[in-house]
This record gives structure tokens, sequence and C-alpha cells, in this order.
């Protein structure tokens, strides 16, 4: 699928607003022919989990911790399919010890998070991982980008998406907290 | 409840893995990892020598990625343990071409046999049931592992657990290779997949 036929495709039908980020990842991942999502929910990634879950070409899974999706994502590229795995920066520090995993075997890797904790934040029991996440991640062998703003974003998806399943790389993209939005208490 | 832990885990699997067609199977950490390579190395095997909880869910995504084919994981009940969650995710799932095997000994069989939780009384199967694998059974005899192996190969309602009820002993270690690239491209090669 190139871009234009990508930039063509009939956005699955959602009840709620898409802000149009979560739409052109959307986008970005069915062009670089991602088919399985796992996910441990996070509001900054609700209208892309809804989008998926309406997508009946791609296989989802909600997941009870994120580090299942590690070793989800292995499986599925043992067999031969692309996988992204969404969390928010609490769980980036579940996946450490799996994250073996995929560096050990080179197995791609796409990661989405959303960063809690760094920007007008009202819970200060996300701040400890929001800081540890980006060190963790790369004391792993992960390699790290951070997208500020939502033009960013997409094209960092996709620089990222091309690293993970063309080069063997485990590619975490961090969505800042500023792109994203305050929380609304 | 069983109380019989007669059954050895190498008998398990070789009855398991008998006949095994075109089964894909991973293995998780420590023994089971060794047990099926023992019984057969096939670049159609992917074992894992670490990250603990993965194997079941790595079952899944192959799984779901190769609906086609019938994927089984063995693993140990520590391995399992670790990622009991996992059970959950699975269920939820519903595959319909994987089934786990944990082969139960009741302890942690690598770091000195301390009791596990299914070693002090926990009942995975009953776990898998009530997360709501299509089918979810505790095994404690040779004649139970031959009846569910024609199973393996066959699709189903939904995902499978078997709990094998094994002694605890350490048997001599049949060790599979430790390079996991070289497992990576192998099984993707025997699938049919170029090495790029």
């Amino acid at each position: 699928m190139n871009d234009a036929e990508s930039s063509q495709l009939p956005a699955p039908a959602v009840p709620a607003v898409v802000p149009p980020w979560a739409l052109e990842v959307w986008r970005v991942l069915k062009t670089s022919n991602v088919r399985q999502v796992s996910y441990v929910p996070d509001a900054g990634h609700a209208r892309l989990i809804e989008l998926v879950n309406a997508d009946p070409d791609m296989v989802c899974n909600v997941l009870t911790t994120e580090e299942e999706g590690v070793a989800i994502a292995a499986g599925a590229w043992l067999g031969g399919m692309r996988s992204v795995l969404l969390m928010q920066s609490s769980g980036v520090g579940n996946c450490i010890n799996m994250l073996s995993l995929a560096n050990v075997s080179r197995f791609p890797l796409l990661m989405l998070v959303t960063m809690r904790g760094e920007w007008a934040e009202f819970n200060p029991w996300q701040v400890p991982m929001s800081k540890a996440s980006e060190p963790a991640l790369r004391a792993m062998g992960v390699t790290t980008m951070r997208a500020d703003t939502a033009e960013d974003l997409i094209h960092i998806v996709s620089c990222a998406a091309a690293l993970a399943y063309e080069a063997d790389q485990q590619v975490a993209v961090l969505i800042s907290q500023r792109l994203i939005g305050k929380k609304h208490w | 409840m069983v109380t019989s832990q007669a059954l050895d885990r190498r008998d398990a699997v070789i009855a398991l893995l008998k006949d095994r067609g075109s089964l894909l199977v991973i293995s998780g950490l420590g023994s089971p990892s060794f047990d099926v390579h023992r019984v057969g190395d096939t670049d159609a095997n992917y074992y894992l020598w670490g990250a603990m909880g993965a194997a079941a869910l790595m079952g899944l995504g192959l799984a779901q990625a190769r609906p086609d084919r019938n994927v089984l994981v063995i693993t140990g009940d520590g391995e399992q343990l670790m990622g009991l969650g996992g059970l959950a995710t699975i269920a939820i799932a519903k595959p319909k071409n994987l089934t786990i095997v944990v082969i139960d000994n009741g302890h942690f069989g690598e770091t000195g046999m301390q009791k596990s939780h299914t070693g002090l009384g926990l009942d995975l199967a009953r776990i898998g049931a009530a997360c709501g694998f299509a089918q979810s059974l505790l095994i404690a005899d040779l004649a139970g592992v031959e009846a569910v192996r024609a199973q393996l190969q066959q699709a189903a309602e939904g995902p499978r657990l078997y709990v094998i009820k094994v002694k605890a002993e350490n048997l001599s270690r049949s060790l599979p290779p430790r390079d996991a690239i070289h497992l990576k491209n192998r099984f993707r090669s025997h699938l049919g997949i170029p090495v790029t």
C-alpha cells in the first residue's frame, strides 16, 4: 500500500470525535502493514484504540499488563505478522525483563507510549515512572523517539515503524503529554 | 484433587509430541525447553531460555499470525505462574488454534526445587476454566496425555489449557541452541518467510 492509497482509506466508524493525529497514526500503521495491536488502555490512546478495534483487518488484544504485549509481538513476528504495542509511560516499567526477549532475539518491536507525569500532571504517582521511562527503555536497548507535536508524531511513527520492522530494532515512540493535553479531573 | 504425581515429565512430553505433524511448538524456559529438545529438535520449535512468563503469550501472537496452523506451548508451572494474567488475555482473545500445556511438577526446578504455588495447592486448570478457556484439564497419567494428543492438531472452539502433573525431578539436560536469532530465523524459514 502506498501513501496515496492509504490517505484514501476509509476510517472505521467510531462513536467519538477522533483527534486528527489518532486517525493519522492509524493510517501510518495501515501503511506499515501492522495487523496486530496489543494495549493496556490510556486516555491518550483512547481514540486510536477505538479505531483499531473497529478495523476488521486488525487483531486486537487487551492486556492485563504491558509486558504481555512484548511477548505477543514476538510470537506474531515468528509467524510473519507485524504488531504494535500501546501503553502509557507507567507501563514501561512493567516491560523491562520481557524486553530481553525482543533484544536477544532481535525481534522488531514498535511501542507507542503516551507520557504521563511530565506536563500539567495532577497525579504525583505518575511522575517517577514518567521520569524513568526513557532511561529504562534505553537501558534495555530500545531506541526512543520523542514526539512533541502532532505533525512530528505522524512522521516519527512512520520512521519508527520502518526502523522496527525493516531493521529489526526495538523502538519506542514517546508521545509527549503536552501533545495529548491535560487530563481533566 | 490429584494426589498421584507418578508421571515422568519426559514421558509426558514424548507422548504429547508423538506424530506431531505440522504443530508449531514454543517451549518455556528451563526444563520444558530441555524436554522438547530431547524429544526431537526441529525448525518448528522455538525454545525460550529467559523472558519468564512469555511462552504462552508468544503462542498467542503466533496463533493470531498463523490461524492456518496449530500452535502448542509447552511450559512449566513456575513460568506460567509468572504470566498468570496472560491466561486471562489468551482466554479473552479466543484463539482456536492454541493449546497451552503446563508441565506441572509443583516446584521451581531450576533453582533448587523450592515449592511453587501449584505445589502449595493452587490449581492452574481451575484458573484456566475461570478465565474462559474452551477446555481446561488437569491430567495426571499417560492415558490422559494420550487422550488429548489428537486434539492438538485440530482447531477448537477456543484456547485449551492442559495441566499435566508430573514428578518433581531434575533429569539430564538436553540443551537447545541459545542463539535466539538463529532460532527465530530458522522458525520463520520453516514457515516460508524469507530471511531479509
